[in-house]
């Protein structure tokens, strides 16, 4: 392991994550570094039914809103500690994707799909409506909370390490996951489901196992995140925008690659804030990554690096 | 001693079709059983019924004593038994040797993941694919494919193969390498079960034949004795010129 190049690859990306802003004291690139981390983080996981099983998950959303929601509960009137808070919220998800996933990964191809928006959409309205939860007005927390971290300067500097540790658990375990017998079996179903049934891979625990285990850590990293703002409702918690900035991300990137959803992330990031700050387009971001969506597929289906490997083959077996 | 697969009253009907009427017949150890009848029959039916593509309507399959009728595909591969597809269904865009890895990983012997590379690419050997191992699926000649089901199929190390006409849309010499392949696996005490049309071919290598007609069982026997049936001849060849090549067949 320790002498795979890939492996010093996730560590230098996350010794750059942790000390670019240490080092310059620019709390702006922490924060805009911060975003681009929760990009990573959802577009790997994502990228675990994606680009492995082959699966196109819309409402991926739910995990990183929902993880939110239970830590940010957890952490008000019960009064948890913030990692076990935001731990159990990534274990309630993870386990309740388990289930969802054994129902809905029933459907294939477009049903899947929408079935992934569905759950999004539902557990919206069902928490947009649950009172202990504040409902439709959301929860907020006492910044008296933030007193254990050394108050709210620190905690911020702490929980964006925290996030910097999640992207690269989430780096790994998309490695981890890629060399393991049940990663060939994900590959193997994402290329031609029925063909790897017969062949014995048992494709049902399979999938689930794929879904319930790319809900993990994007609920942990939805925990801090509503910490780090001390608020959560439905609309931001629940929002597709995410989810399909995900989605960019990995084609962006390169499905079924690992490194390829942690360069799209970064890009994509990048792209967002000028785009943001531009004058010209300042309203239109949303349409330029519909537009990068659409060139990447019809041009570049597999990716920055889906092309990177097909021309330079070799370089697959560094990077993976 | 019971034999190794046994299909005893089978039948499945898709609407209004009797793809499979109640057809019973049986696989022995180490044999091969040549299936054969024309378009339409039910052969490949009967296949996805055995591998639990479809679920049977009525009847039973077992296989290994277990009754198999109704159990998911991935539960009848474990079980030791492999199939290839009329049309191949590669993975396309792994490689061969992952491919063959697939086969070997999820197969009868449940093989971890550095094990199974090596019975992968043992496979990738023995059907001839021993320069192929890093090539892209898709980057394979039709005949490459259908080495690759075969392949896949070997790394499997299963107890029955079931062999959907792998011969079809090869070329007389790949015809010839792809027969001492089969007997090859056969030579392993592998079990095999083949659809084929090219009868020559079917007729030299099986030890017995079935031949199915509108889903039910025409005739049983040896190769011999089914080319000179006179309702095979009559009722399913009718043609003949056909008659005459399973002759000529028969006496290889």
């Amino acid at each position: 392991m320790l002498r795979r190049p890939f492996f010093w690859i996730i560590a230098l990306i996350i010794a750059v994550f942790a000390l670019a802003p240490v080092a310059t004291g620019d709390v702006e690139l922490r924060e805009s570094l911060l975003l681009a981390a929760i990009y990573i983080i959802l577009a790997s996981n994502l990228n675990l039914m994606l680009g492995y099983a082959g699966y196109v998950n819309f409402g991926s959303i739910v995990f990183f809103g929902l993880g939110g929601y239970i830590c940010v509960y957890l952490l008000g009137a019960p009064g948890w500690p913030l990692v076990a808070a935001a731990v159990a919220g990534g274990i309630a998800v993870s386990l309740l994707a388990l289930v969802f996933g054994l129902g809905i990964l029933r459907l294939r191809g477009a049903y899947f799909a929408l079935a992934t928006v569905g759950v999004n959409a539902a557990v919206q309205a069902f928490v947009a409506n649950f009172t202990p939860w504040g409902g439709s007005s959301g929860l907020y927390l006492s910044s008296a909370l933030f007193a254990p971290l050394g108050g709210p300067m620190k905690a911020l500097w702490t929980i964006y390490f925290l996030i910097v540790a999640i992207m690269g658990l989430s780096l790994y375990l998309s490695y981890a996951i890629k060399s393991s017998k049940f990663g060939l079996g994900l590959l193997a179903i994402g290329q031609n489901e029925d063909a790897a049934a017969v062949l014995g891979v048992p494709t049902p625990l399979y999938k689930a196992l794929a879904y319930s285990a790319s809900a993990f850590l994007p609920a942990v990293a939805g925990g801090l995140y509503f910490f780090k703002g001390a608020f959560i409702q439905p609309a931001d918690a629940f929002d597709l925008t995410f989810s399909l900035e995900a989605i960019v991300i990995v084609m962006l990137g390169g499905q079924g690659t690992i490194i390829g959803p942690a360069i799209g992330a970064y890009l994509y990031e990048e792209l967002r804030g000028w785009l943001l700050t531009s004058d010209t387009f300042a309203n239109f971001q949303l349409v330029a990554a519909g537009a990068l969506l659409l060139v990447m597929v019809q041009f570049l289906p597999s990716g920055l690096m889906g092309w990177v490997y097909a021309r330079w083959p070799r370089v697959r077996h560094v990077l993976e | 001693m019971t034999a190794l697969l046994e299909i005893e009253m089978l039948s499945k009907h898709f609407g209004g079709v009797q793809a499979i009427n109640e057809l019973s017949f049986a696989v022995e150890e180490g044999e091969i059983l040549g299936l054969i009848g024309p378009n339409g029959a039910g052969k490949t039916t009967l296949f996805n019924l055995i591998s639990g593509v479809f679920p049977c309507d009525r009847g039973r399959i077992r296989f290994r004593g277990t009754d198999i009728a109704g159990a998911t595909p991935y539960r009848i591969a474990r079980h030791g038994l492999a199939r290839t597809h009329q049309i191949v269904q590669p993975f396309e865009s792994m490689t061969v040797l992952e491919n063959c890895t697939v086969g070997a990983c999820f197969g009868r012997e449940n093989l971890s993941r550095a094990a199974a590379g090596e019975a992968a690419r043992e496979a990738a050997v023995f059907v001839g694919l021993e320069d192929r191992l890093e090539t892209p699926a898709a980057q394979l000649t039709i005949a490459g494919k259908k080495r690759l089901e075969l392949a896949r199929a070997v790394a499997a190390r299963s107890v029955l193969l079931m062999l959907d006409e792998v011969l079809a849309g090869l070329n007389p010499t790949e015809v010839e390498h792809m027969i001492g392949v089969i007997r090859g696996i056969r030579a392993r005490g592998t079990a095999i079960l083949m659809i084929e049309h090219l009868m020559q071919a079917i007729m030299s290598l099986s030890d017995r034949i079935v031949v199915l007609n509108s889903g039910q069982k025409l005739a049983e026997g040896s190769p011999g004795d089914v080319a000179n049936n006179a309702a095979v001849i009559e009722a399913y060849l009718g043609d003949p010129e056909l008659a005459r090549e399973l002759h000529g067949g028969a006496a290889i």
